[in-house]
């Protein structure tokens, strides 16, 4: 790939023992997509009592040239989810978040790489999934995290998801996606402590065109840095199950 | 993943829940009684890096159950002839089970949770051959007496439940609140069915992913410090370093209501993976000095099986939860109706 005098030099990462770009590490996104991917102001949030604790902070946006290229009805979706997204977004009711949005979570996430295979490993509701490199298999069936195949293009892995379920959001803004999903996620070192993170959406049923999100992860670099559980199902049960109860909660 | 049905490999996946005395379950020829000393200088697969390779798909489901029975004593192995009596003895049960479970399609006897329809059933499953008569080692074979303080923490926690059972879904099990399933552990003991786990290794860790439900364990092998005490998990904290080319990992941290055969939150784990030519030799001692009075210690093959582990997503498809509170709430509402009416 020819790269333009003007670019900066690509960043060489050290090798892993089999030559590859050693990407081991915990990782973790520093910016407010999972909120919402596009650029916005600060704004209440969906929890009055929460006050100033718990309202949207700004962000510059993940996506490249800004615009999520909805059709029409699926524009109109993204707005319905939005009205409705305390009783509709997964993340509320600790359900795997899905590719990207797993990425950009508020918790690290850690890169265990082989030769053969890359295990990403979320903290957030113990999310897993393994890249099989050098696989061109098919997933028998939809799932929450998708089938990931990958491969390395110079400094970059790139991983293949599909057969990602239609049940997970981008983000708590409401943005959507329908089952025909397709993500290519590309991660590159850029420096000793960064990656360069990006992720190009295809889904004809939803956008009119791929579009893509990228933004830098950062490595957790205190020491003795570790992954904790964060086994949030507990957490959503009021939410899930609270009109079910036999008495209600003596307080919330 | 694939489930081999096969009448030479015939053999009952242990489940987790049956660690109580059983009757003596099939037993095959063995492939651990390898003596100790063989001379072939087998050497294990590496990883990039140079430490033992055990990266893959692995089954620890088992035909052994964890506790030896009874009427064996201080029998800790079945002879080849044993173990092949016990093996057809098995097989001819399972398949008079299986010709049983036969019922005619839309009667009521019909409705029934059949795991061999789903390649599920224990004889359905790949299982590595043992000859042991228990998972746990040593002439005794079985749990040591639990503590009275142990007991008193039990019996106080089903105390507090008794007539709450489905008052809401911190009455019910962890597992069906899909919080643990339990057999992850540590120590990990094979589940009901799927006993699938995925082992990923990269410089300095070892991580250990259940197929149920998705948990990983990222273990570090650099014999680092466990997290302060105040942080506790249901998988604990598990810190590992080699000896030669077993890994041996040590966990504490657990919460009090990780709760393995009763333990409190002082449970210690201290596990042992040894690569072998037939699979992983899982060796693991427990010890919990609130629960039993001395430690306790077990081993469990584990083999290679073929294919991905599938996603179990079970908080997201956990109707089982809501069936069952709604199940609940409408019986008390129909005894409701019912007193009311007997009053009128």
């Amino acid at each position: 790939m020819a790269v333009p005098a003007a670019a900066q030099a690509q960043y060489r990462a050290p090798r892993t023992a089999d030559g590859k770009p050693n990407l081991n590490g915990i990782w973790q996104a520093m910016n407010t997509a999972n909120w919402d991917i596009r650029p916005h102001a600060a704004a209440q949030g969906p929890v009055l009592s929460l006050g100033a604790q718990f309202s949207i902070p700004p962000g510059i946006g993940v996506v490249e040239g800004d615009e999520i290229p909805y059709l029409p009805a699926a524009a109109a979706k993204q707005k319905e989810n939005f009205a409705k997204r305390l009783t509709l977004d997964p993340e509320v009711k600790c359900y795997l978040p899905g590719v990207p949005r797993a990425t950009y979570m508020p918790y690290p996430f850690q890169i265990v790489q082989s030769a053969k295979t890359i295990m990403l490993v979320y903290e957030y509701a113990g999310g897993v999934r393994t890249v099989y490199m050098d696989s061109n298999s098919k997933a028998p069936a939809d799932s929450w995290m998708g089938w990931s195949n990958g491969h390395w293009e110079g400094e970059t892995l790139v991983v293949d998801v599909t057969s990602l379920n239609e049940d997970t959001w981008f983000d708590r803004a409401g943005d959507h996606h329908s089952d025909a999903l397709h993500v290519v996620e590309r991660y590159t070192a850029r420096s000793a402590d960064t990656l360069n993170y990006e992720a190009t959406i295809e889904d004809s049923k939803t956008f009119s065109r791929p579009w893509k999100i990228s933004m830098p992860l950062y490595r957790h670099v205190e020491k003795n840095a570790q992954l904790l559980e964060y086994k949030c199902p507990e957490f959503a049960e009021e939410v899930l199950y609270g009109p079910l109860r036999k008495k209600p909660l003596a307080s919330k | 993943m694939t489930h081999r049905f096969s009448a030479r490999f015939l053999a009952v996946v242990m489940a987790a829940l049956l660690l109580t005395a059983l009757p003596a379950l099939a037993q095959i020829q063995s492939v651990a009684a390898k003596p100790a000393t063989a001379a072939k200088p087998w050497t294990p697969p590496k990883t990039a890096e140079g430490v033992p390779d055990f990266q893959g798909v692995w089954t620890n489901a088992t035909n052994t159950p964890l506790e030896r029975p009874q009427k064996l004593g201080a029998k800790e192995f079945y002879t080849e002839e044993e173990a092949a009596q016990l093996d057809k003895a098995e097989a001819e049960a399972a398949e008079k089970a299986a010709e049983g479970r036969q019922t005619e399609p839309g009667t009521a006897a019909d409705v029934h949770y059949d795991l061999g329809q789903f390649g599920l059933a224990r004889y359905q499953a790949k299982s590595i051959k043992n000859r042991r008569t228990s998972l746990i080692v040593g002439p005794e074979g079985r749990v040591p007496p639990t503590l009275p303080e142990a007991q008193k923490r039990q019996a106080d926690r089903l105390a507090a439940n008794r007539g709450h059972q489905f008052d809401g879904p911190e009455n019910r099990p962890l597992s069906e609140r899909c919080i643990v399933q339990g057999h992850e552990g540590p120590p990990m003991l094979p589940a009901g069915y799927n006993a699938n786990l995925q082992i990923q290794q990269g410089p300095g860790y070892v991580a250990i992913m259940h197929e149920m439900v998705h948990d990983t364990r990222i273990i570090p092998t650099d014999g680092s410090a466990h997290l302060a005490p105040s942080v506790r998990q249901f998988l604990g904290d598990s810190r590992g370093h080699w000896e030669g080319n077993t890994l041996v990992v040590d966990t504490t941290n657990f919460t009090d209501r990780t709760a393995f055969r009763g333990s409190g939150e002082k449970l210690h784990v201290v596990e042992r993976f040894t690569p072998t030519e037939d699979g992983i030799r899982y060796q693991f001692t427990v010890d919990d000095p609130s629960t039993w009075d001395k430690p306790w210690s077990a081993e469990i093959p584990m083999t290679k099986v073929d294919g991905r582990i599938y996603e179990y997503a079970c908080q997201e498809g956990n109707y089982g939860m809501r069936n069952t509170l709604h199940g609940a709430r409408t019986t008390e509402q129909e005894e409701a109706v019912k007193t009311s009416g007997k009053t009128e």
